[in-house]
């Protein structure tokens, strides 16, 4: 019997998320690497939809994971639904999204059974039969290929934007689809979770943006902002900022581009003294070209710049705004 | 309450790296601060026992540079530290050290334990909640908010794509604590000054040894991500770039 690769789709309200099918794709290709069997499950109160959804790519079965205490979602439920499926099939690798919710009860589950997740990868490698999963260290100054050394199964979850989910290859016929009812006793669920909601109506919508002028430490002190707007207003674009601008209350929440904010994809990304936080190029790096201004040449964000300054952006952003103004007015 | 936090001494975000002779780690001679989402959990363990009184406790693993976040930590205002102290601790992968942690603290009751949501190191985003399952306490990550209710706690977790969330939950628990919660305050005088008279306790590794076992996973090699992207250097001096950005902007990016 060859070993097999589970994936464990996430939906929210019904839908799959978009990163589900990335990591569908990834693996599909852990399992064309490897030899191995791929199956997905759906874990949820009511499934079989989502699962026959599955069913349509190329995977071998598709396990609804169902229990009605699965609903709404909790940390405790979860690693136990999951805890029971996977000691009775006793998959060689779980893969899953990098996803918030994954986050949440994904360390737990692997702990419950003795195990560990390599979190948050952005690719793998089969080497001489052994599999590494790769990620980001140091805030993406450099990666790192890392090997189990325990026992299956094994748990690891793909950084959002890591595969490509249109990727995911579609199967000559759909797969079959197994329901399989979890027990979860009363009592395991300690915690009690209320509905969602959102903090303010978004005021800009910075996905529409065409132009988007960002900053980041680099800028140094609230008043400096005030600068990179003149270059943003130069340009016809928007201001927007990494977390720790919006943190200090700089530019409002709203304004935040990357994995807790907006994911923005616009002709131009100028970044001002952005360093390149893995949590900020998730919600940028599909811009169409991204010029990236920065003192530190070390620093991750020239790893996906088109145009690189080394240089400070108080000495460019002046002159910068200038050059603009003088070519929007014809000159 | 009684609150500990976990807290990371990690290198300093704008400090060069260079890997050492197994390739497998970093020079240790650069310059360390502390982990950011941990000083958030600090503040608001701060902030809890000033509204609540109690006890805020302070714990990190590593040699003994890294007592220096202790340090801070007093002069800030937690009551004492833990220091399990070793080069060791630095090569332990999460699961272990939450296992550790669990080990030296299994004499104290905590009603709360923080730590921040993930580490600027190797940001794995796991030790917190592998030590609530060791402890079989309920927790709740990326948190935004914290209250004392009649039964508990009700906190505010930082969903995807600009939701929340309200979730309640009994108490002791496991907090992983997002960056921003809070402000952070500076250090006094004062408080640096109490800090050299408050205890920190040092735990060496044969004392939690027997609860940690063989690493699960294991860093076959680190390396200087290969670049993917085709990236044009602009030189000279500010006047200069100023031009040759215009003239990208207008001739090839075609947004002027």
């Amino acid at each position: 019997m060859p070993h097999t690769i589970l994936i464990v789709v996430e939906q929210r309200e019904g839908k799959l998320n978009r990163v589900s099918w990335e990591t569908v794709t990834a693996g599909q290709a852990i399992a064309a690497a490897t030899g191995w069997t791929l199956e997905a499950a759906v874990v949820g109160s009511s499934t079989s939809g989502l699962a026959a959804e599955v069913a349509a790519k190329k995977i071998a079965k598709v396990y609804a994971v169902e229990s009605p205490k699965l609903d709404p979602y909790t940390p405790d439920a979860f690693a136990a639904a999951l805890k029971q499926f996977l000691t009775a099939k006793q998959p060689k690798l779980v893969l899953m999204p990098h996803t918030y919710q994954v986050r949440d009860f994904v360390p737990k589950l692997a702990t419950a059974m003795g195990r560990t997740v390599i979190s948050d990868c952005i690719g793998f490698k089969h080497e001489n039969g052994k599999l590494l999963f790769t990620r980001q260290m140091f805030q993406g100054k450099l990666a790192a290929d890392v090997s189990f050394t325990s026992d299956a199964p094994w748990f690891a979850t793909f950084q959002n934007g890591a595969f490509r989910g249109d990727q995911a290859e579609a199967g000559a016929s759909a797969a079959p689809v197994e329901t399989v009812t979890v027990d979860i006793a009363d009592g395991v669920v300690r915690t009690q979770p209320q509905e969602l909601f959102k903090e303010v109506k978004q005021a800009v919508d910075l996905t529409q943006a065409e132009i988007i002028v960002s900053v980041g430490r680099g800028i140094k002190e609230q008043k400096n902002i005030e600068m990179a707007k003149q270059l943003a207003d130069a340009l016809g674009g928007e201001i927007a900022a990494s977390r720790p601008i919006c943190d200090s209350g700089w530019l409002p929440m709203d304004r935040q581009v990357g994995s807790s904010g907006q994911t923005v994809a616009p002709k131009l990304y100028l970044a001002l003294g952005i360093s390149g936080a893995i949590q900020h190029i998730v919600g940028m790096k599909g811009a169409r070209a991204i010029i990236a201004i920065n003192k530190d040449s070390e620093a991750p964000i020239f790893e996906i710049a088109d145009y690189a300054v080394v240089a400070n952006l108080f000495d460019i952003v002046p002159p910068l705004i200038e050059e603009v103004k003088k070519a929007k007015a014809g000159g | 309450m009684k609150i500990l936090v976990c807290m990371k001494q990690v290198p300093q975000k704008d400090a060069p790296l260079k890997l050492n002779e197994t390739a497998a780690w970093i020079r240790d001679d650069v310059s360390y601060e502390v982990n950011e989402p941990d000083a958030f959990a600090l503040e608001e363990a701060l902030r809890q026992k000033e509204k609540h009184t109690g006890e805020v406790v302070v714990i990190t693993s590593g040699p003994p540079r890294s007592q220096q976040v202790l340090r801070e930590a007093l002069a800030k205002g937690a009551d004492r530290a833990i220091h399990l102290e070793d080069d060791a601790f630095v090569g332990l992968d999460a699961f272990n050290t939450a296992k550790a942690f669990a080990a030296a603290i299994k004499d104290e009751k905590f009603d709360l334990i923080f730590t921040g949501l993930q580490s600027d190191d190797y940001g794995y985003a796991q030790t917190g909640v592998i030590l609530a399952e060791l402890l079989g306490w309920p927790h709740a990550t990326i948190i935004m908010h914290l209250e004392k209710t009649a039964s508990g706690i009700r906190v505010k977790r930082e969903l995807e794509a600009g939701f929340f969330q309200f979730v309640d939950m009994p108490l002791p628990a496991v907090l992983t604590i997002q960056s921003g919660i809070n402000k952070l305050r500076y250090a006094t005088l004062i408080g640096i000054k109490q800090a050299k008279n408050k205890p920190i306790r040092k735990v060496l590794l044969a004392e939690v040894q027997s609860a940690i076992g063989e690493n699960l996973q294991k860093i076959e090699r680190l390396y200087v991500p290969q670049k993917t992207k085709k990236t044009e250097q602009i030189e000279g001096t500010p006047a200069e770039i100023a031009k040759k950005l215009v003239d990208k902007l207008r001739n090839e990016l075609r947004v002027l």
